[in-house]
């Protein structure tokens, strides 16, 4: 019997726990934004703004003024380094715990929290206009980045679509049309998957037996590339290779970050029932906002006292947000009927009405 | 005798069954070690092993269709869908297979499954987790749909459609499943599916409703009583097939009904039941049908949400317009 086929699968990263530069590097092939300081700063303090965001969002819901939320925690340079890498007329397909993704592309923290505490209209971003919502039926949101990249295609536009995509997502059948549709159609998308080893309660040894995930990419005759996850230098680079490859009409690629979800699955799951906190500890040592301050602090683009300081301005930054959303009234109930057409029947706005009465009279029992 | 919730009533169901059927399984998204999201499996895998008490890889119609192979061959699976609005992926192997399979081999081969999945919002769920999409199900041919609001009747109800030969959807009321206690007798006496449950005798109106809207129906016969108006509350409890026969011999003695249910209105379940009076109790109706249900909405998101679930202030006028 011969081989008629074999694969493998590279695995980029720069950076070791420590910030440091892994032994063996050839520094020449560092991408140039890692030449460029005021980037680099960019990056790291969205990073730093994202993490208290999100212990914010995780207070607001304990004190019970904001929803169910989806913790971002250990993904900061998964995120931003991916969303660094895009374009601003690219497009996204996010999935719920894409916090720092969205917060990079401009949706303002006040929509986020509007969202999360349950007012559709967070959906609504100001800036990123044509970036799909967050998507919660797993998988779905993969087939409707190759859509949107089909578009592109057709209508020869120089733009990608990136769908975010978790490790328990891959096992979706949705993920893996989406992949093959892809391949055959050559289409300019990248599959990002976010493979922080947890699906709620289920880990990847359970969601899977393949080795990688990036290497689903080969069935579906696509290239599959691996990268930490909580590098952001390794993240921003493969991200833009793969754009780079798209936008020359060179077809997908799946991208696999390797990460780790430090919370829990959302602020209504308690993961000490199912993982150790040995584990957790160990994912604490290798997390990513120490690994790249660590970086910045050797090239001495930060110091103590910046870090102080910047972490001041994101407090009042996160405070004024939270403000306005607290300061958000409650939809009206007319807001459940808007927007479900173009052209609402008449029966609908019969019911619409009716709502409204309802609602006053409920208002009037108090 | 143990006082019990709905959650934990499913829970001792499930276990009773399982020591007593060797070919019962469990399998779904985290059922096994965290005991599902809502903890209806809790310490079955513990109990049963990691061989009858499945955590499966994130994926649907996956689940579905193992377990259309699964019972096919001897086992009856009891699979969990972690919420409904994530059971459209297992929707062909539903449609397809598991409600078709005794038909289309003339019952040589057959789908004795229950799938288990929340129904209902009002907890402050994120998007789609709060959806009551029954009547997608009801219309389906071979298949059971069934919806406890009770914990004797989640209980009773899930041994039967554990032991049912063909599959069952079973609906588990979210809100309700810590609402309240209830003494249940640990013995695996199963309750008779594809029959209704009168909660409580009345002469005046017929409420026929299910699953959590059963405890704002109650209410409202409570404030109805207050006011010396006595209604007939039906809990339907399977909503497919439906059990005409109870509906129409209260609405024989009421001469009034009022369909509660808190899926939109459109093609709900309600519609069939108001067709069925009207089909085989029109001469005993004093008043038109009334049906208190959600909007034709998608369920909007917490803040709202209050809103969309039919309160006990609907309910009441509900029942007056039939007697006025
Ligand atoms: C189709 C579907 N099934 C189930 C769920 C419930 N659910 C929400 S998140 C989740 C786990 C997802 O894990 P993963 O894809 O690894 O992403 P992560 O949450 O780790 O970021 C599950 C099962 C869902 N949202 N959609
Ligand atoms: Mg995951």
């Amino acid at each position: 019997m011969n081989t008629t086929a074999q694969f493998d699968i590279q695995y980029c990263q720069y950076l070791d726990a420590d910030g440091r530069f892994l032994p063996d590097l050839d520094l020449s092939t560092l991408p140039s934004f890692a030449h460029d300081p005021i980037e680099l700063v960019r990056m790291y303090k969205m990073m730093v703004l994202v993490r208290a965001f999100d212990t914010k969002a995780i207070n607001l819901q304990r004190t019970g003024k904001l929803g169910t939320y989806p913790p971002a925690a250990g993904h900061e340079a998964a995120q931003v380094g991916a969303a660094a890498a895009l374009n601003a007329e690219d497009v996204i397909a996010p999935v719920y715990r894409e916090i720092g993704t969205q917060m990079w592309r401009g949706v303002r923290m006040a929509e986020i929290l509007r969202y999360w505490g349950g007012d559709e209209s967070g959906n609504d971003f100001i800036n990123t206009r044509h970036d799909f919502p967050w998507c919660v039926p797993i998988a779905t949101q993969t087939l409707h980045a190759a859509g949107a990249a089909f578009a592109f295609k057709i209508r020869n536009e120089p733009r990608c679509a990136l769908a975010y995509i978790g490790d328990g997502g891959t096992s979706e059948g949705t993920f893996y049309e989406a992949m093959n549709v892809a391949g055959v159609q050559q289409l300019p998308v990248i599959f990002y998957v976010v493979n922080n080893r947890w699906a709620i309660s289920t880990p990847l040894s359970q969601q899977t037996a393949a080795h990688t995930l990036a290497q689903k990419a080969i069935a579906a005759g696509i290239p599959g590339i691996q990268v930490d996850g909580n590098d952001l230098l390794a993240v921003r680079h493969v991200i833009e290779q793969a754009l780079a490859r798209a936008r020359r009409g060179e077809g997908p690629t799946v991208v696999e970050a390797l990460t780790y979800r430090l919370s829990d699955h959302t602020t209504a799951d308690d993961a000490s029932r199912y993982r150790s906190t040995h584990e957790v500890e160990q994912a604490w040592n290798i997390e990513p906002m120490k690994r790249m301050r660590a970086y910045l602090e050797r090239l001495q683009l930060w110091d103590d006292v910046q870090e102080q300081s910047y972490k001041h301005e994101c407090s009042q930054q996160i405070e004024a947000a939270v403000s306005e959303y607290l300061a958000t009234p409650t939809p009206p109930v007319t807001a459940m009927f808007d927007y479900l057409f173009a052209h609402p029947p008449q029966r609908l706005l019969d019911q619409r009405d009716q709502a409204m009465m309802n609602s006053r009279a409920t208002d009037n029992h108090g | 005798m143990a006082k019990v919730t709905l959650i934990e009533a499913i829970n001792m169901a499930h276990a009773w069954e399982m020591s007593h059927d060797a070919s019962v399984v469990a399998l779904g998204q985290d059922v096994g070690r965290n005991g599902g999201v809502f903890r209806a499996t809790q310490g079955l895998q513990k109990t049963f092993g990691a061989d009858r008490v499945i955590d499966t890889p994130l994926a649907e119609g996956m689940i579905a269709g193992l377990c259309v192979g699964m019972a096919a061959q001897g086992l009856k699976p009891v699979a969990e869908i972690q919420f409904m609005g994530f059971i459209y992926p297992a929707m062909d192997q539903i449609v397809n297979h598991m409600s078709r399979l005794r038909n289309r081999t003339r019952g040589r081969l057959t789908c004795p499954v229950v799938i288990r999945t929340p129904h209902g919002g009002g907890i402050h769920s994120p998007e789609h987790h709060s959806e009551s999409v029954e009547s997608m199900f009801c219309h389906v041919p071979g298949l059971r749909v069934v919806c406890p609001s009770s914990p004797a009747r989640a209980y009773g109800l899930l041994l039967a459609a554990i032991r049912e030969p063909d599959p069952v959807l079973f609906l588990e009321p979210v809100r309700i499943y810590r609402y309240a206690r209830q003494d249940v007798e640990d013995n695996g006496e199963a309750l008779p599916l594809d029959v209704c449950y009168v909660l409580r005798e009345g002469g005046d109106c017929t409420l026929v409703t299910w699953g959590a809207m059963t405890v704002e129906s109650l209410k409202a016969a409570d404030e109805l009583a207050k006011q010396g108006i006595y209604v007939e509350v039906i809990d339907l409890a399977t909503l497919s097939p439906i059990d005409a026969e109870t509906i129409l011999e209260s609405v024989a003695k009421t001469g009034r009904l009022v369909i509660v249910h808190e899926a939109a209105r459109n093609v709900g379940v309600g519609a069939e039941i108001a067709a069925i009076v009207a089909e085989h109790g029109l001469y005993d109706l004093e008043a038109p049908i009334q049906r208190v249900t959600g909007y034709d909405t998608i369920v909007p998101l917490a803040r709202l949400e209050h809103d969309y679930v039919p309160s006990v202030a609907r309910i009441v006028t509900a029942v007056r317009t039939t007697l006025s």
